[in-house]
């Protein structure tokens, strides 16, 4: 796995000397490419997992960017409104995640996404506490945060 | 027609960070504004240097602008949950029409954080996550 992101930046930054080109966007080609190459040349079922995880974690930035951007939406209604429709409530949210990096990833996450705050962590990492805005019913919420980030999250960085 | 781009870019930025401070004065208890404020911010100037980056286009400005985005979205989280939590201890009043606090009493004398999870209520959650998982 992490031979495979190596080999691809060694790639990368191979392909960007030779080009002679430093933008952004030569970078991300160099990338693509060696991203290729080396789709057609690894081999054996462990290193596959590389080719997995890569899209996977394309296609979460993408999906987090549009969960964000609607939450922001929500958010600025709310503030703008005459009459604002906020529920605020604290609730206890049972947490999948087990090590330490994958609980940081999650509550930054969570934190990151408007309505949203991470207020605690309990000491054994079985609980997380969330501040949300819009309380509607506590399964409702922990159906929605879990689906939505920490399922996803989970696919990317396990 | 690029100029166009910037100037969307930019007004979007400077609204969402001008839409959270409006969310300060309004918003009822301390909780709410922390939770308003700490995403804008983030949205909003990451918006505004994105379109620096655009705008001057040289790689310098770029790789720094990258980097600055980079260190606010790793920052910004742990800065509003430590403020969060700070004041949660410090006793700092929920809003008088929250529905539901279930942080309510469940810190120790010595700001340890239970849980609070029995046996029970454990395999309650173990069968809730089997429903869940597609």
């Amino acid at each position: 796995m992490t031979n495979q992101l190596f080999t691809n930046i060694m790639l990368t930054l191979i392909w960007v000397m030779l080009s002679g080109n430093t933008s952004i966007p030569n970078f991300g080609f160099g990338f693509a490419l060696g991203f290729v190459i080396l789709y057609l040349t690894v081999r054996g079922v462990d290193n596959r997992r590389y080719f997995y995880r890569v899209p996977r974690l394309v296609r979460f930035v993408l999906r987090y960017i549009y969960e964000m951007l609607k939450a922001n939406l929500q958010v600025t209604r709310t503030i703008l409104m005459r009459k604002m429709d906020v529920a605020p409530a604290i609730i206890k949210y049972p947490l999948e995640a087990k090590t330490d990096f994958e609980i940081t990833m999650l509550s930054n996450i969570i934190s990151l996404t408007p309505g949203t705050l991470v207020m605690d962590i309990s000491d054994d990492k079985k609980v997380m506490y969330i501040h949300t805005l819009y309380y509607k019913d506590k399964d409702s919420f922990i159906k929605y945060i879990r689906l939505n980030l920490e399922i996803k999250l989970l696919e990317v960085i396990r | 027609m690029t100029d166009i781009l910037f100037i969307i870019l930019c007004t979007i930025g400077s609204l969402v960070t001008l839409v959270a401070a409006v969310g300060i004065l309004r918003m009822p208890d301390f909780y709410m504004r922390l939770s308003v404020t700490v995403k804008a911010s983030t949205i909003g100037s990451g918006l505004l240097l994105l379109c620096a980056a655009m705008y001057f286009n040289v790689p310098d400005v770029t790789n720094r602008a990258m980097a600055i985005v980079l260190f606010l979205i790793l920052t910004a989280p742990v800065a509003g949950h430590m403020i969060g939590r700070a004041a949660y201890m410090g006793k700092a009043k929920l809003w008088k029409d929250s529905k539901l606090d279930e942080l309510e009493g469940m810190y120790d004398e010595d700001h340890h954080l239970r849980s609070g999870q029995s046996k029970k209520e454990l395999q309650e959650n173990d069968e809730k996550k089997a429903d869940i998982q597609p």
